[in-house]
């Protein structure tokens, strides 16, 4: 009977050299306190703003990705608060004319239309000591950061579970890393997420008050922030209780949300035009320019696998969802040149392991290489495809090359035939009553004989030459 | 004499001489700091003086303000560093109203300063260090700012030659923002000569500032037009404003030294300039209130220490910031909350384009727009009138700041002892054309109406 309605608001800072309006080095994660700066980014009296290139086309570029329509006529405006990590009182963003109007992401079928992108400049960071503002005895303040192009990217109210806010997420992130935008590195805030939510009691179709959460870090928190914040404005509504306008924030610790001001508190930004920048008119020709610098996007990737690689549509579809892993796919293909093996490989067991040990595809120790190399292991009858499983968990684990592995472990294939018959014919001198009942019919025991087979041989019997010989056997005897 | 014929001398320390001599009674200039030009410049060896809004590393630049009084320049605005380069020797900064907001110099955190032509009374402002420092001989010219007249005010008030050029024309980088969508560097000097000379050098777009444009007209060459092939228009509002009867008497003056001279002088009702000064305190003080924001206690300047951010942003704000500042930053704040923006900010802009169109169209027909350039005289320091007289003292200087126009004041005799400027406001971006038509002027005026004191 309650309907979720889920709006983000999503900041994603631009993989640009330099800030959005100074040439100081965007690098601020390594890099020690207040490095990258200069009087513009530290707000220094007379000094102006002056807009980089790079960031207006990486703007134009995911309006375009985003399938938003890229406006010829926009306008910086400024956004006045005050706070220790806004050097200048204001901030420069478009308030009156953004860049981009319109967009969207399919999710689970549905299209979540994108209301606006704009750009604008990052605050400085700051540290306080200990863990709250509330709590610390002083401030530090790192403009590293300050001035760094972000793009604002919000959607229209159109995300109906937390879930799919989750998905939107991922989505937006593969598609800005797919076209070099940004990392979309939630965890280091190179993509921040807040959202706002309401609940639709769709009986006497009431609305609740509008809730935002902030702080949102990483893709499962903005699932579970908004799952908690969900239930908990259901659980307040059914008590009957009076909800408030305002803004929480999300505590990844105690994992819950809390109050951090209601819209009494909210501030008035008295936004007006950012008179040191001039209008912002953009011709067709920079707009085509900027349009064949995007790379091929993930759902012309799962065609082209399907069609190069001939493999299921689904499976091109996850191999082509993470661009690094698309990448890689296609690495290990042109090695082991068996594009099923290796999208096989990756589907199942590599994507499990990556899972299981919570890494990414960067962080990934199994070389391309080392595919090529289990497919030649294979190829040669080296090693059966149980063992191929078997050892692939080390290989993840160590990085080690298959066939260390094997020979480490003495894994090799048995191929000798004799020695393979010897084998074989002791299996069967102690399975008779199978012998018998496979001879008046009971043809499926072949694989119970394999099994036993396998099982003596440590999974090292050549599987088509047992197969071969038990057959012999059983039919001579 | 001017800046050609000063050309090789080295007069550097006979401008600080008079400074410490004359200043202790003037207190146009607020430090002695010198900056020393290339010594391979065409002008090393002259000296000058910038208002303490412009930043010039190795010196301070305090805005006339106790929230910036500490504050050292970690950068040389764009202007001044041509300047260096030219060869030309900074020997200090000059005093002004706290962050160019006044016009009579006495919202200064230093001190007022007094007009060299007469002690008792003002040299007018915001610039009026600037203005000052040249009417009293310290140096050949100097910088200072204008966003609502703050050049030519207290050029007209001191005697001297104040020009601002085109919004765009010199950068504002390195020029401390009051108003940035009115802002403008402009120049001092005692005959327009040199002001057409410092100007070129200091013009040009600036890769550090988007609102600046190329000219590619040479300032100190003459544009082929006389004074009888001159067209001037003079807007009714000169006579029904409130202007001092004998301010309406010597501009009669000029217009009649005009004609002689064969100028084609009209007069035109063009009611979209009593608007101005309702524009410019809608849009200035919004601007202001953004562009002050900065002063906070976090990153430089004054900070004065209380429990609590808000706390401390208060008692640093309230000590540092002076009264007409405050006054200005409650204004812009009020302008630009979202209950009034449209009402206000928003239509003001609107209006502006209009008087802008219709400047332009004005100055389709006549070379320039001709006015007294204060409709009074210099009060005496201490006067105290009432805020709104200050700002409608203005009124004939706004609008060339409005419209981007540039506009020069040039001082034309005397009245009752006290100095007169004529202001002369041309076509936006034709700064050459507004130059040469104020030279032939200058030139042509008798030699007792140029030295009257």
């Amino acid at each position: 009977m309650y309907k979720t309605i889920i709006g983000l608001e999503i900041h994603a800072q631009l993989l640009t050299k330099s800030k959005a309006f100074c040439s100081c080095s965007t690098e601020h994660f390594e890099a020690e306190p207040n490095i990258n700066i200069c009087p513009v980014c530290t707000g220094q009296p007379g000094t102006l703003p002056v807009l980089n290139e790079e960031a207006l086309k990486l703007a134009i570029k995911t309006g375009l990705i985003l399938n938003g329509q890229i406006n010829k006529f926009s306008r910086f405006d400024r956004k006045n608060y005050f706070y220790p990590d806004l050097p200048k009182g204001y901030q420069i963003t478009q308030y009156f004319h953004p860049i981009v109007s319109g967009g969207y992401i399919d999710v689970e079928g549905k299209k979540i239309r994108i209301r606006r992108m704009h750009l604008e400049e990052d605050t400085a960071k700051m540290l306080h000591e200990g863990d709250q503002i509330s709590s610390a005895q002083e401030s530090l303040i790192d403009f590293n950061r300050a001035g760094i192009p972000l793009l604002e990217i919000v959607t229209e109210p159109d995300i109906e579970t937390p879930k799919q806010a989750r998905i939107f997420m991922e989505k937006l992130r593969n598609l800005l890393r797919y076209a070099d935008v940004s990392t979309g590195d939630m965890e280091k805030g190179a993509l921040r997420c807040d959202a706002n939510i309401s609940i639709l009691n769709q009986e006497n179709k009431e609305i609740s008050k509008r809730v935002e959460i902030k702080n949102i870090n990483s893709f499962k928190f903005v699932e579970k922030a908004l799952e908690y914040e969900r239930d908990r404005i259901i659980n307040n509504l059914e008590k009957g209780g009076e909800l408030i306008q305002e803004t929480r924030g999300w505590d990844a610790n105690k994992k819950e949300t809390f109050s951090m001001r209601t819209k009494e508190e909210e501030m008035d930004y008295r936004y007006f035009p950012e008179p040191d920048l001039p209008i912002l008119i953009l011709n067709d020709e920079l707009i085509e320019t900027v349009r064949k610098l995007i790379p091929e996007m993930p759902e012309e990737k799962a065609k082209r696998f399907v069609s190069q690689y001939n493999i299921p549509e689904y499976d091109a579809q996850i191999l082509s969802s993470d661009k690094e892993l698309a990448d890689y796919y296609e690495r290990c293909v042109e090695l082991a040149k068996d594009a099923k093996f290796v999208s096989n490989f990756i589907l199942t067991e590599l994507l499990r392991e990556m899972k299981e040990n919570e890494d990414s595809i960067e962080t990934v120790k199994i070389k391309p290489e080392h595919f090529a190399e289990l497919k030649m292991l294979l190829d040669t009858n080296t090693i059966s495809t149980k063992i191929a499983k078997d050892i692939f968990p080390e290989m993840y684990r160590t990085g080690d090359s298959p066939k260390q592995i094997v020979e480490k472990k003495g894994l090799k294939q048995i191929e000798n035939e004799d020695e393979l018959r010897k084998i074989i014919e002791n299996v069967l001198k102690e399975n008779t009553d199978s012998i018998e009942k496979y001879k008046n019919g009971k043809k499926k025991l072949l694989g119970f004989f394999v099994g036993q087979v396998m099982k003596e041989t440590k999974g090292k019997a050549n599987p088509q030459k047992t197969n071969e010989i038990l057959k012999e056997l059983l039919e001579d005897n | 004499m001017t800046l050609d014929d000063l050309v090789g001398k080295n007069v550097i320390e006979e401008s600080i001489k008079r400074i410490y001599e004359r200043d202790k009674e003037i207190n146009s200039v607020l430090r002695i700091e010198k900056v020393e030009g290339n010594k391979d410049g065409n002008y090393f060896g002259i000296p000058f003086l910038v208002k303490d809004n412009i930043l010039v590393e190795g010196t301070k630049t305090t805005n006339g303000s106790k929230i910036l009084e500490n504050y050292s320049s970690p950068y040389t605005a764009t202007a001044v560093e041509k300047l260096l380069k030219a060869g030309f020797t900074v020997v200090g900064k000059t005093n002004m109203d706290e962050f160019a907001m006044g016009n009579t110099n006495e919202h200064s955190a230093f001190g007022p300063v007094k007009n060299p032509k007469d002690l008792k009374r003002v040299p007018g402002g915001s610039s009026g260090g600037s203005a000052a420092a040249v009417a009293a001989g310290y140096v050949p010219f100097s910088l200072g700012s204008d966003t609502g007249g703050s050049v030519r005010q207290p050029a007209a008030f001191c005697g001297v030659v104040g020009f601002k050029p085109s919004y765009g024309m010199i950068s504002r980088y390195g020029l401390t923002a009051f108003s940035s969508s009115l802002d403008q560097i402009g120049v001092f000097a005692n005959n327009v000569k040199d002001v057409r000379t410092v100007t070129e050098i200091m013009k040009g777009k600036d890769p550090k500032d988007s609102t600046t444009l190329e000219h590619d007209k040479d300032l100190v060459k003459n544009v082929d037009i006389d004074l009888s092939q001159t067209k001037i228009c003079i807007p009714k509002v000169v006579y029904h404003e409130n202007a001092d009867d004998n301010v309406i008497k010597q501009f009669e003056r000029v217009i009649n030294f005009l004609r002689s001279k064969g100028a084609k002088v009209d007069i035109k009702d063009i009611p979209e300039l009593e608007y101005s000064v309702a524009i410019y305190y809608i849009i200035a003080p919004a601007e202001a209130s953004s562009n002050l924001s900065r002063y906070d206690g976090v990153k430089y300047g004054l900070r004065n220490h209380a429990l609590g951010l808000n706390k401390m942003y208060k008692a640093t704000r309230e000590g540092g910031l002076g009264i007409e500042v405050k006054r200005r930053i409650m204004m812009g704040t009020f302008n630009l909350s979202s209950l009034y923006y449209d009402q206000y900010y928003s239509k003001a802009s609107k209006v502006r384009k209009l008087l802008s169109n219709k400047m332009k169209e004005i100055l389709n027909d006549y070379h320039l727009i001709m006015t007294p350039t204060s409709p009074v005289l210099p009060p005496k320091i201490g006067e105290k009138l009432k805020p709104l007289d200050y700002y409608l003292m203005d009124i004939f200087t706004i609008p060339a700041n409005l419209t981007g126009s540039p506009a020069i004041s040039i001082p034309f005799g005397d009245v009752q002892g006290l100095p007169f400027g004529i202001q002369f406001i041309g076509r936006y971006m034709k700064d050459e054309e507004l130059l040469t038509i104020a030279d032939n002027f200058f030139k042509e005026t008798p030699r007792e109406l140029k030295n009257y004191v």
